[in-house]
């Protein structure tokens, strides 16, 4: 096993730099610069160069093996966050023989000690990537190991049901426990329960990590560019801005009370003459669609709207205006009933992020989902009293368990891992 | 001095023996079988009954290889029962009671007549060793037989040790001598060796038992065979009695526990959870206050009576009082006592899955002396053994059983992997891929790859051929003719009426169909198969969808078994893995990712590990 190393804080000026050293040989990269390292160790040195001279005066620290980040033997290198500094001291490591690490190398080394599961790392890589409050606050959880351990619990029972099973087979001419069938019953219905309460918030938990999306639809010329830049210009951060995939879908990333929130503004809705606004006005179509929410603007109380959810928003634009405010209006210009507006998306859009499960990803809820269905499956057999075939029932009970299985990364780890560890930048 | 020389020599005429011998025999290689006495081959020491759960399957597996032990069972088999004959097709495990002289004697007959087999009777006392290879066996009276592949098969017989209360006997089994002189060889070789115990129960004297008074078990009406080219037993069928301990029976047992030789601790070998002794059970299962006891007739013709489910090393004395105070075994008299036996038994792990040493080309291990229990176990590990011995005999590429294919597959592997901690005997849910390896099926699943690496006769293959051929016509034919769901449903099959358009087949597949409700269906040529080969479709049918998905985890189990180790790693020495894994891995030296992968309390962050040590290795293969 490689020694490796890396900058683990961000490239550029700093008050400090942190330089990670990961391996079974870590505690020599001290010596490389003239420091002597006891395992456990921390102490301000002097860092000298090759033939001698001074690099800079750092603070070093040394973790042993499974007390450390990675699990291995691990140095760290607090220089001044000069990137001259920062590159000298990697120049150095490189001469020693330490190799540079590859993007999500540190992490993929603590999965590969044990010292993380696979949801953890990736609660780890969101923790990381966190922008708002609620992403943070969910990420933490799963790196916390919330999901290992609700997986344990489950596992756990469905484990016991099989084993209950495979000993009606096994030992049928034994002294078998009488009847297993209600015991089995019992726990596969917890476990179907659980695992089908926790599927159905991961979907809005994804919507956590990756962000909401808000959409504004209406006529052109209804006002819905303009309160998009109200949007984006008022207190809400703006984190980032970029053209959509089309001319005519503009997006801009906010934090909206610590949910992260995709505004697309689309293009206004009409009987386009000519090709490309009629791609255009399709294109927003489908985007506005397939969108969380939808803010509707209309010109006039007279003009007829369908919205496509319930939770959809109907405003009047233009809101300096209007006289008559029978229904809530806005206005992009003057800013009139932005902060309703805001409120309402706000209390929407958290009113379903407001359960506390722990499962965040796509697949996440698609390993969930499956392990339902196995369940499920097994429950309407044994309900129906259908348990001629025992070894039917075991192999389902077992699919179950290899889906669980696959949410904390014990099966299928190659794949897997190489779909999580392509999305690491280096220092991880 | 004598002297001979052979291809293949097979030490010991146990189940294990024989299998092996045969096998290498019927690959064509010169093999002999040394046993202490011709009279010795296939004695059943223990329970007069082959197959069972798991088991059964092993003897079918056998079979389908065109081994000797499912044919022989046929021929003796006096109470033929299919197990689990409720609980799905892949579950049930054919058994039977067994005659034991029939059964001796039809070995016997067997194996004389086996050509290119030679019976030696004779004790083996040395092995000869040429540097890191075996070339034959020094015999007791000096007699030398040269051979580069040995199979050792001794069963109990390692330092065994009996044990009567606190009477102890050196012996491998009652009666016979145990085999210290080869034990103290193989301890020359350096080999880990360990301590299993097993039991076995009082034989009784079936004129003094009181039939009249016991619940009777008969043998199934429609008998199912071992064989794949039996239809119908060959002997009488008779029925077993029942009797139950009772509370009496447990006390008697628990006030003279003392005197029990496992439990005075004179016992360091371990012995198996699933076949306690009665002591162990009245003492784990102390709320019980009855446990079931059968009483089986070891032959048609024989007094002496098994019965199963009371193994013990009480003194023989309580042992009569004991047996005496059950139903009907009111006047019993003991022919036997009972015994605990404990043996030496040679970490398997120190084995490739040909079941050859690793650090002796050439000596291969078969039967209870790699920690199993049971005949079934036994005769499988000496067929794996006597192939493997007859492709290196052969100069043949290795020949090697798959966990997806077969239990014997799933046997070698864990044994070789994990270890044994307790005797190993086989269970279904041992198989990972139990749906697909059926008792049913044994033979499509072996006997081409047996007739493909020569182990397979021509009676055999012929009877295999016409069978696959007429199951192949029908399967095609229920493939290729489609019913509507509506016609399906009027027929009694469990579909939606509104449901699309099916093949056959798949309503087949549905459970609770049977082929009578459909075969009106079919061309009038299909519709009367033989009986057989429909039951093999309805079965197949059944598991159809099942074994289809399991096609993709067959799959990746077999890139990691394609990913092979360095026989050189030195794991101790590879950071990242925890001192407890290092040690398994060290002692299993895993041959590929696979089995590395089933080790117990393996991770899969430490088998990534061990796959950047073979990416490492190729990697630095292709650079030089």
């Amino acid at each position: 096993m490689d020694t490796i190393f890396a900058q683990a804080t961000a490239a550029g000026k700093a008050g400090i730099s942190v330089i990670r050293v990961s391996g079974p040989d870590a505690l020599s990269s001290g010596l490389a610069f003239g420091v002597r390292l006891d395992p456990i160790d921390r102490k301000v040195s002097r860092l000298l160069d090759g033939d001698g001279a001074l690099i800079d005066i750092a603070f070093l620290l040394s973790f042993k093996a499974g007390h450390s980040f990675t699990g291995e033997p691990v140095v760290e290198f607090h220089t001044h966050g000069s990137q001259v500094i920062v590159s000298r001291v990697l120049n150095r490591l490189s001469e020693a023989g330490f190799r540079p690490a590859e993007p999500g190398e540190f992490t993929r080394r603590a999965l590969e000690t044990g010292q993380l599961d696979l949801s953890q790392v990736e609660g780890l890589a969101d923790l990381i990537d966190a922008e708002t409050e609620e992403q943070r606050r969910q990420a933490v959880r799963v790196f916390d190991g919330a999901l290992g351990g609700l997986v344990e619990e489950w596992r756990s029972k469905l484990v016991r049901a099989a084993a209950l099973l495979e000993a009606t087979i096994d030992f049928a001419d034994e002294d078998v426990p009488e009847n297993v069938f209600p015991e089995v019953q019992n726990l596969l219905v917890s476990v179907h329960g659980e695992l089908e309460s926790e599927a159905e918030g991961a979907d809005v938990r994804e919507r956590v990590r990756d962000g909401f999306e808000v959409a504004i639809v209406g006529a052109p010329n209804t006002g819905k560019s303009t309160l998009l830049n109200r949007l984006a210009g008022r207190d809400a951060a703006i984190t980032s801005e970029h053209a959509g995939t089309t001319r005519d879908v503009i997006e801009v990333r906010m934090d909206l009370k610590g949910l992260p929130v995709t505004i697309l503004d689309t293009a206004g809705l009409r009987d386009a003459k000519d090709d490309v606004e009629r791609i255009g006005i399709d294109m927003g179509r489908k985007r506005a669609s397939a969108a969380d929410l939808r803010i509707y603007l209309l010109e006039s109380i007279d003009e007829p709207v369908s919205p496509l959810s319930p939770d959809d928003i109907i405003v009047l634009s233009k809101a300096d205006r209007h006289v008559d405010l029978s229904m809530p209006a806005v206005s992009g210009h003057t800013g009139l009933g932005m902060d309703d507006l805001v409120g309402r998306v706000a209390t929407m859009l958290s009113d379903r992020v407001r359960s506390t499960g722990t499962a965040t990803r796509a697949r996440h809820a698609a390993a969930l989902r499956d392990g339902v269905s196995w369940i499920g499956g097994v429950l309407e057999r044994l309900s129906a009293n259908d348990i001629d075939n025992v070894d039917i029932l075991a192999e389902d009970v077992r699919a179950a368990i290899r889906a669980l299985d696959m949410l904390v990364g014990r099966v299928d780890v190659e794949t897997l891992l190489d779909e999580i560890f392509t999305s690491f930048c280096i220092g991880k | 001095m004598k002297h001979s020389h052979y291809d293949v020599v097979v030490i010991g005429g146990g189940h294990a023996g024989v299998e092996a011998a045969h096998a290498a025999a019927r690959m064509g290689v010169r093999t002999a079988l040394v046993t202490l006495t011709r009279d010795s081959i296939g004695v059943m020491s223990c329970n007069p009954a082959i197959g069972g759960l798991g088991k059964g399957h092993l003897v079918r597996e056998i079979d389908a290889m065109d081994g000797v032990m499912g044919r022989v069972a046929d021929r003796s088999g006096i109470q033929f029962r299919l197990l689990n004959r409720r609980k799905g097709p892949a579950v049930q495990g054919p058994r039977t009671q067994a005659d034991r002289k029939l059964y001796k004697a039809a070995m016997l007959a067997e194996t004389e007549e086996r050509e290119g087999l030679d019976i030696v009777e004779g004790e083996v006392v040395d092995l000869r060793i040429n540097k890191d290879r075996i070339d034959g066996v020094v015999l007791s009276d000096g007699a030398e037989i040269t051979a580069p592949n040995v199979i050792l098969t001794t069963g109990t017989f390692l330092r065994g040790l009996i044990h009567i209360g606190d009477e102890r006997i050196p012996a491998g089994r009652m009666g016979d001598r145990p085999s210290v002189r080869l034990a103290e060889r193989l301890d020359d070789l350096g080999l880990a060796l360990g301590r299993l115990k097993t039991g076995t129960p009082p034989r009784l004297d079936g004129k003094t038992i009181d039939w009249g008074k016991l619940d009777r078990q008969a043998a199934d009406p429609d008998p199912t065979l071992f064989s794949f080219l039996h239809d119908k037993p060959f002997a009488r069928q008779i029925s077993c009695g029942i009797t139950h301990t009772n509370c009496r029976t447990h006390e008697i047992i628990r006030a003279n526990l003392a005197k029990s030789a496992m439990h005075r601790g004179q016992i360091e070998g371990v012995g198996p959870r699933y076949c306690p002794s009665i002591e162990d059970k009245i003492t784990r299962f102390a709320d019980k206050d009855s446990h079931q006891v059968f009483i089986e007739p070891e032959g048609l013709d024989s007094d002496i009576v098994y019965p199963n489910g009371i193994s013990t090393s009480l003194p023989a004395i309580v042992q009569e009082t004991y047996v005496r105070s059950m139903a009907g075994l009111e006047n019993a008299t003991i022919l036997q006592a009972g015994y605990a036996i404990e043996y030496d038994y040679v970490d398997p792990r120190c084995l490739t899955r040909e079941l050859q040493l690793k650090d002796l080309a050439g000596l291969f291990l078969a039967g209870q002396i790699n920690g199993t229990t049971g005949y079934e176990e036994a005769a499988a590990q000496g067929l794996v053994a006597g192939l493997a011995a007859a492709h290196r005999a052969l100069e043949r590429e290795r020949i090697n059983f798959d966990r997806t294919t077969s239990y014997i597959g799933v046997m070698v592997d864990d044994l070789v992997t994990r270890g044994v901690t307790e005797p190993y005997r086989m269970f279904t849910s041992r198989a990972e891929f139990r749906l697909a390896l059926r008792s049913d099926n044994a033979d499509q699943r072996l006997t081409p790859f047996g007739r493909e690496r020569g182990c397979v006769g021509d009676a055999r293959w012929r009877s295999y051929a016409k069978k696959a051929a007429e199951l192949s016509q029908l399967k095609t034919c229920l493939e290729t003719t489609s019913v509507s769901s509506r016609v399906l449903a009027e027929a009694g099959v469990n579909v939606n009426v509104d449901g699309p358009k099916r093949t056959l087949f798949d309503a087949l597949s549905i459970s609770g169909t049977e082929f009578s409700q459909i075969a009106s269906f079919l061309p009038e040529v299909n519709q009367y198969v033989d009986g057989r080969i429909v039951r093999q479709a309805e079965i197949d049918a059944l598991y159809h969808h099942y074994v289809a998905r399991q096609r993709k985890d067959v799959e990746l189990l077999h890139k990691d078994e394609a990913l092979r180790l360095p026989g050189d790693i030195d794991y101790v020495s590879l950071s990242g893995l925890s001192g407890e894994l290092a040690a398994k891995l060290e002692k299993a030296r895993p041959e590929t990712i696979g089995q590395a992968g089933r080790i117990e309390g393996m991770t899969p962050a430490a088998l990534s590990l061990l796959v950047a040590v073979i990416r490492k290795k190729e990697a630095r293969d292709k650079a030089s």
